[in-house]
Order: C-alpha cells, then sequence, then structure tokens
C-alpha cells in the first residue's frame, strides 16, 4: 500500500492502495466516483473511459502509480453542470438506452471533439470503435457527435 | 427522477406530509389480495408494511411522481409507463417524474403474477392498470374542483396539470391534492378515446437522459453503503463442479482482503475494494470437484443432439397429414444448428445486502423483484416482506437479470460477514457463469408442389430446455414452448405442418436470452424459407408474400421493409439484399438487409430496412431505439456470436474472444412502425429475430452458400 495524490476533475484526492490498483477502483472505490464504469478490466470496451490531461484514457488499465499529477477528468467534471455540448447532444438525441456505457461514449466523445471539432463519419469511426454499446446506440451516438459538432462551429 | 431508484416507505409518508397532504393512487389490479385494493390516502396506517402502494404520487406543488414497478434496462419503461399515467391524468409532462417502485406484490406485472420484466410484457401489462391510475386520479381532482366550485363535475375539463371550468375558474393540480385525497377512489374510471390522446402516440424524449449523461445515475455496482465489503467468488470453471478445499492464506495476505468465507456457488473474497478483492481471489488456493460435466465440448454436445433428435419429442404442432405429407412433392431438407450464447451485459452481474436479525436490504439490479425478495427470503431465513428489494438502474438485462444466482452469493456473503456486501462479477465470470441461449440441433424438411409452392413442412428440434428449470409447471407433455417459439408459430399457410421438441440436457445452464426461442428459431425458419423459395425459383420476398395471403400483418410489415428497402431494385455492384419476417411477442417485423462480401470473405451489413407492427404505440422514439437495439444485438450475435465448451468450461472469456458489434461495422438502420390501434405488442425484443436470417439470406444471395449454422462464418474452411 501506499499514498497516491490524485488530481480528479480540479480537486486532490490521496488514496491509499497499492500502486497496481488502476485508476479505475481508486476513483470508483476510494475516491466515490460512479459515473466511470468498469465494464471489462482489459481497455477492450471503453466503459472506463476517463481524460488524462485531455487525453482519452482507458483508467481499468491505468495504474494509479503511473497517473502522476497528470489531470484526470471524469464524466462527473466534464462540465460542472453537465451541460457539455456532447452532454446536450446526447439528450437531444435521446442516445441512452441502459445508460451504462454512455459515460465512457461522452468522454471518447468530448475527447474527439476537442481535437477535431467537425469530425467525419470516419473519423467518429476510429475514435468510437473502442467503445461498446450493447444496447446499439451507435447510430445515435454519430448522430449526437455530429450535432455536437455543428452546434460549436455555429 | 430519483437518484436513488427507491422509495422507502418512511420516504413515501413523508413526502406525503411535506407536499401537504399530496394525493396518492392505487389501484386494485386482479390477483392482487384485497389488501392491496385501492386506497386513497396520504400516509394511511393501515396499509401493509413496505407497501407504499402506489402508483401515482400528486404534490401540492404540482409534481407528479409516477412509481415504475418495472426495470428500466434501456427499453424505456422509465419514460413510456409515466408516459401512460400522465396521458389519462393529463398531467404537465414537464412536472412528470418517477422512481422505481419497491419489491411488492402491489407491482406485480399482470401477465406473469409476479413482480418482473422480461417476454417484451412492460407495456402490455401496463398499460390498462398505469392509464387506470392515471384517469382515477384525473377524475379525483375534476371531484375535487367541481366540489369547490360548486358545480357539475361533468361541465369540467382538465388539460396540462389543471381543472378548468367554462366559467373560466381553474385550479391546478396540486392546489387540489388534499381535496381530492379525502375522496372514494372510482372504481371504474372510464378511460380516452384514444383519437383524444395528445401524450401516447408522440414522440417523447427519455426521462432519464440527464441522468446516464452526466454521472449521476445509479446502478446496481454503483451501490455503497457505510461499512460495505466488496466481494469476487471464485467458482468451479466446471459446470456443477463443487468446492473441494481452499487455502486463504495468500488470499488474506493481500492487503485490503478482510474475509473468505464459502458459498453455495464457490468462494468468496470480501475485501474493502473490489481490486484487492480480485487479487485476493486470484492468490486463493482451491481445488474443485468438477463433476460429470468435466467431459463435455461443443463437438460431443453436438454429437449427442444430433442424436437425440432423433427421438420421439413432444408435438408442437400438427396440422393436416402433418409429415405424412412431406412424401407428396419435391422434397428439400436441411440441417440447421446454433451455439450457446451470453448475454454479455455492459454493467456485469452484481448485488449488495445487508443481512441484519431483523430483516435484510438488497440492492440489485433485476429483472425479477419477486424472485430476488424469494431468494433472500430463502437463504436469510425471514419472511419475505422483510426483505427489501431496492431496483437500481439496470446496465442492460437482456433476460440475464432474471435469475438471481447474484443475489444469493451478496446475501450469502454478508449473512456470513455480518456486514454489508457487494459482490461484483469480472467480465470473465460474466461470460463464463451465464446462464446461455441453448444451443440446438434441428432438422427440416419440406415438400414443394408443382406450383413450388410448400404442401408440407416440419422441424425438429433437439436441446436443453430453459423452463424446466425456470418454471417447470409451465412445461406441458413435455414441451417447453421457448424451444418452438419461432417454428411452431410462423404464420406461413401451410396446409401439413408439424414442429417436435426433444429436450437433452448437456450440463450446461440454459436461460432466457433477447427474444429466446425466437432469436434462434427465426434464423432457421427463416433460412429454410428461404432455401424454399430458391428451390421453386421463386422470389423470396414474393414467395413469402404468397403464403401470407391470410396475414394481414405479418404481410403488411413485409410489403412494407420490401418496398422501404427497394427490394427488387438494382442496388450498386457487389450489394445484396436479404429479407426476413418474424412474429414475437405480440408484434411484427420485417427487416431487409443490404450487404457486400470483402475479398476477405467478410460480411459487411450496410443497412437494414426495419418494418415493424407493434399495435398501439407509446412512444415512437422508443419504438426506433428498441429496433436498433435489437438489431445490433442480434447482428451481433449473427457476425461472431459463439460460445464454444471445452473440458466443460467456456472458452471465451471476454470481448477478444467474445466479439461485440462496434461503431465502425454498424449499419444505417431505418425503422418505419406501421400506425395501428391494436392491442399494443412488444417492443424490446421483436427486432431481434429477423436479422439473422436476413443477413444469412443476403450472403446466399451474395455467394450461392447456405449458412445453417452460426454465426455466418465464411473463412476458407
Amino acid at each position: 500500500m501506499a499514498a497516491f495524490t490524485l488530481n480528479v476533475n480540479g480537486s486532490a484526492h490521496t488514496v491509499d492502495v497499492s500502486p497496481d490498483t488502476p485508476l479505475l477502483w481508486a476513483i470508483r472505490d476510494n475516491i466515490g466516483l460512479t459515473g466511470t464504469k468498469f465494464g471489462c478490466g482489459m481497455a477492450l470496451c471503453g466503459a472506463c473511459t476517463v481524460h488524462l490531461d485531455g487525453q482519452p484514457t482507458r483508467s481499468c488499465v491505468t495504474p494509479v502509480s503511473a497517473v502522476g499529477s497528470k489531470k484526470v477528468t471524469t464524466i462527473e467534471g466534464l462540465s460542472p453542470e453537465g451541460n457539455h455540448p456532447v452532454q446536450q447532444a446526447w439528450i437531444a438525441e435521446d442516445v441512452p438506452q441502459c445508460g451504462y456505457c454512455q459515460s465512457g461514449q461522452i468522454m471518447s466523445a468530448a475527447a474527439l471533439l476537442a481535437k477535431t471539432p467537425h469530425p467525419t463519419d470516419a473519423d467518429i469511426d476510429a475514435a468510437m470503435s473502442g467503445n461498446i454499446c450493447r444496447c446499439g446506440t451507435y447510430q445515435r451516438i454519430r448522430a449526437a457527435i455530429h450535432r455536437a459538432a455543428e452546434k460549436a462551429g455555429a | 427522477m430519483s437518484t436513488t431508484g427507491t422509495v422507502t416507505r418512511r420516504d413515501f409518508l413523508r413526502a406525503g406530509t411535506v407536499a401537504g397532504a399530496g394525493l396518492v393512487i392505487a389501484i386494485y389490479l386482479p390477483g392482487c389480495s384485497r389488501r392491496d385494493a385501492p386506497a386513497a390516502a396520504a400516509g394511511n396506517a393501515a396499509d401493509p408494511p413496505f407497501a407504499p402502494n402506489a402508483f401515482l404520487r400528486i404534490g401540492a406543488d404540482d409534481s407528479v411522481t409516477v412509481l415504475v414497478g418495472y426495470s428500466e434496462m434501456g427499453q424505456g419503461v422509465a419514460t413510456s409507463i409515466p408516459m401512460l399515467v400522465a396521458e389519462e391524468l393529463d398531467a404537465d409532462w414537464s412536472k412528470v417524474t418517477m422512481e422505481f417502485a419497491p419489491a411488492d406484490k402491489a407491482y406485480a406485472n399482470p401477465l406473469f403474477g409476479a413482480q418482473g420484466t422480461g417476454g417484451s410484457t412492460a407495456v402490455r401489462g401496463a398499460w390498462k392498470p398505469m392509464s387506470m391510475a392515471g384517469a382515477a386520479a384525473r377524475e379525483m381532482l375534476v371531484a375535487a374542483a367541481a366540489a369547490t366550485w360548486g358545480v357539475d363535475a361533468a361541465s369540467c375539463s382538465t388539460k396540462n396539470g389543471t381543472v378548468t371550468h367554462p366559467s373560466g375558474k381553474s385550479l391546478r393540480y396540486g392546489q387540489l391534492v388534499a381535496k381530492a385525497a379525502t375522496l372514494p377512489v372510482p372504481q371504474a374510471p372510464t378511460l380516452k378515446d384514444p383519437k383524444n390522446r395528445w401524450l401516447v402516440g408522440t414522440p417523447r424524449k427519455r426521462l432519464d437522459s440527464p441522468a446516464k449523461t452526466n454521472g449521476v445515475a445509479k446502478f446496481g455496482i454503483d451501490t455503497r453503503l457505510p461499512g460495505m465489503l466488496v466481494a469476487t467468488v471464485a467458482r468451479c470453471p466446471v459446470f456443477g463442479g463443487k468446492l473441494v478445499r481452499f487455502d486463504d492464506t495468500k488470499a488474506k495476505a493481500v492487503p485490503g482482503v478482510k474475509r473468505v468465507v464459502p458459498i453455495s456457488s464457490g468462494v468468496a473474497i470480501l475485501a474493502d475494494g473490489f481490486w484487492p478483492a480480485k487479487q485476493g481471489r486470484d492468490a486463493l488456493a482451491v481445488t474443485w470437484d468438477e463433476g460429470a460435466t468435466a467431459g463435455a465440448s461443443s463437438e460431443s454436445i453436438s454429437r449427442e443432439l444430433a442424436r437425440a433428435v432423433h427421438q420421439k419429442g413432444a408435438v408442437a404442432r400438427h396440422d393436416g397429414a402433418g409429415e405424412a405429407a412431406l412424401g407428396r412433392g419435391r422434397r428439400v431438407n436441411a440441417v440447421y444448428e446454433v451455439p450457446f450464447l451470453a448475454h454479455a451485459t455492459m454493467e456485469p452481474m452484481n448485488c449488495t445486502a445487508d443481512v441484519r436479525a431483523d430483516g435484510c436490504d438488497v440492492w440489485v439490479p433485476t429483472q425479477f423483484q419477486t424472485k430476488a425478495q424469494g431468494t433472500a427470503a430463502a437463504i436469510t431465513g425471514l419472511p419475505p416482506e422483510k426483505v427489501k428489494v431496492h431496483t437500481t438502474f439496470l446496465g442492460g438485462g437482456f433476460g440475464r437479470r432474471s435469475e438471481a444466482d447474484f443475489v444469493a452469493e451478496a446475501v450469502e456473503a454478508s449473512k456470513a460477514a455480518g456486514a454489508p456486501v457487494k459482490v461484483v462479477w469480472t467480465r470473465e465470470d460474466d461470460i463464463r457463469h451465464d446462464f446461455y441461449r441453448p444451443a440446438t440441433y434441428n432438422v427440416l424438411s419440406a415438400s414443394l408442389g408443382a406450383d413450388g409452392m410448400p404442401i408440407a413442412y416440419s422441424h425438429h428440434v433437439a436441446g436443453p430446455s430453459i423452463m424446466s428449470r425456470v418454471f417447470p409447471d409451465s412445461i406441458r407433455n413435455g414441451l417447453d414452448s421457448t424451444n418452438v417459439d419461432g417454428s411452431a408459430d410462423v404464420a406461413y399457410d401451410i396446409p401439413n405442418f408439424h414442429v417436435e421438441y426433444v429436450r437433452h440436457e448437456v450440463g450446461v445452464p440454459v436461460g432466457f436470452w433477447r427474444s429466446v426461442g425466437d432469436s434462434q428459431n427465426g434464423f432457421i425458419t427463416e433460412s429454410f424459407i428461404d432455401e424454399l423459395a430458391h428451390a421453386a425459383g421463386k422470389d423470396p420476398y414474393e414467395f413469402r408474400k404468397a403464403l401470407l395471403a391470410k396475414a394481414p400483418r405479418q404481410r403488411g410489415v413485409l410489403d412494407l421493409a420490401a418496398q422501404k428497402a427497394g427490394w427488387g431494385t438494382p442496388l450498386p455492384a457487389g450489394r445484396f439484399r436479404g429479407i426476413a419476417m418474424v412474429d414475437s411477442y405480440g408484434s411484427h417485423v420485417a427487416e431487409v438487409a443490404e450487404i457486400s462480401m470483402g475479398a476477405d470473405q467478410s460480411v459487411t451489413v450496410h443497412r437494414v430496412v426495419c418494418a415493424v407492427d407493434c399495435g398501439s404505440v407509446v412512444n415512437p422514439l422508443t419504438i426506433e431505439a428498441q429496433m436498433q437495439s435489437a438489431i445490433v444485438y442480434g447482428l451481433t450475435a449473427a457476425l461472431y456470436g459463439e460460445i464454444t465448451i471445452s473440458k466443460g468450461r467456456v472458452t471465451q472469456g471476454n470481448f477478444d474472444s467474445y466479439k461485440m458489434l462496434r461503431m465502425s461495422e454498424m449499419p444505417l438502420i431505418e425503422v418505419h412502425i406501421v400506425p395501428s390501434t391494436e392491442a399494443p405488442g412488444g417492443v424490446g425484443e421483436p427486432g431481434l429475430p429477423p436479422i439473422a436470417p436476413a443477413v444469412a439470406n443476403a450472403v446466399f444471395a451474395a455467394t450461392g452458400k447456405r449458412f445453417r449454422t452460426l454465426p455466418i462464418r465464411l473463412t476458407v474452411a
């Protein structure tokens, strides 16, 4: 066990865990932010996606010891009021079904749009294919990303 | 939107008080005892324990809260059920929120006689009682206004949460709740003429989207309690195996591991978080007695089923001369085989239990509250009413969460530990300890007359039975209807028709998988019908159409899908179409898939046109979403889905070996809804069965190869 100080959503949190503990479980079990989800534990499904210094990152395979001083952003910290353009677009397009994967989908989409404000369908395929949705909301996710891009460009 | 997903009796009473005697409505449901009979009271002390006994709460602040007894697993009940109430209530839709109801027989699904969500029944079961709940409340509010004004109730009207009178008087519902709560509940409230509906049938955004986009929505796995331990469970990798012994020395040496306890399903490692619990499990030394299934493999199971299918089975359908007529025309024979499938809900199985001497609380993403409650009651020895089931959001259900194996684990572990315990499964646990869609072996035969149309048709199914374990009382003369759904109930007009089922257990547990028997028999039937069309030299769409002359709704969706897909019109080079139509859960769905073949023989599905007739529509946005969802789920199975068995255990473990359809493989899906005033049909499942045969039939059109096994695999043999 060792103490790690993590910068999560702008606040410092010290967690006392073994160094190999994935960031996902430090966020969920130690810090108590449960919006970031566990889906596979092997970076295969994207449900655990957070931003590390803005980069989409699978927190389930990122040990806390590797985070250092990087800024961790979770779904709870994406926007103070839950009104990030991607979140608004998700609601407007009625995207969620069961909703379990959507935190990860939104974090991946927000990172895509930060880098590529007007993504093509091929850009969306490339950026979003690491995020599995068993409810099959992909078509509405695609529409929501285009909607968020248009809004940002307007 | 409630973020806790539950309402306790105390909260309920407090809400009534704080809101200034809000109006609470309960409606008598067939099958409920007298104690569940209507009562209109805010905090009626005579109510039975744990029973808010209400579907609807209206506050003095005009808020309308609908208590939903069904599970929200993505299919949209958290929106569609409140819509049914709000329609008849003439509520202000912007003031309507929902809460999940506790486990109580007052919330039993009228189609099951128990509280559960499955078989695409929620809207079908809820339509009348929830409409009645809204209508009764509306009549009471109108009566309260009429009494206040000294006018005839019949002269009052309602809209947008307000009662108005032609004189110009108006009162909001919140202003009327105190008086309305003192009035008798109408026993037979009048429901609206459908043509006067303003909400039901219109596209409405989901009520749960905000909570599902900002991290607030609470799924079962998100449950956190003071003093709670998190557990993983080591289970025998072979189905039916038993624990022999374990050594927990190394497991207990993992920092954070608190207890190691044997439970019925294996050994539970209890820790102060998931990660130490998993590390502890990895360090556990355990010996299993692998039992009788240890020698089973997919190949041995297939051979067993291939032998079993020739035994005399339970007859599910016998029309005309049955198989005796097979000799009359040109014979077509085929063998179809489908594999086991896991559900792979995005949220792995989990449950949190707090077992105490005086009661037990269970927080669980469940499709079957009554079973969860009964399971906990049996383990603890408590009466069921001392077990409070808190239904959370479900991160997918697909039938998997109608089981209670994960509930039993949490309750046993909490009982042993004397502390609240959350059991969390890994993805590998989830894939390897599922109740799988049954693998089946199928022998089909048909004979075609001189005109090419079928004279006789037969289908023999061999496979394990779901209902024999889950609902044994439903078995009649050895027939499990779920094994023949999609084969015995087809609408095609064929005079001699025979379907038979041979039960054969192979040691692999089986359960409900989205659209159940229809998911596999839909593939088999609709592929074989396609074979018959080609054998007859007829167009697959025209062939089906001719067989559906007496089935207007089935023919309606077939025609609509064909028309919207441009069936018969030229396609770009390399594109091919396939069509299929399946009835299930009271709805009719036809789909046309448009595909191309890659140089590596991979299948790309570009477009799916779906036509659905699900009777009366509650929310078209939900129907579109559920058709898309079922198509993706079924397409994933058609292209990738296969659980294989080796040495009695599942070979696959995670999404690398049990592949899922991803964004880059997503076809464009168009959904066309047939306008209808018929009784509502199911929506969560019926979109699934036609997709595998539509794709397989398109692959045949492209390659001339008929795929009689799933997944569709074209790699060179």
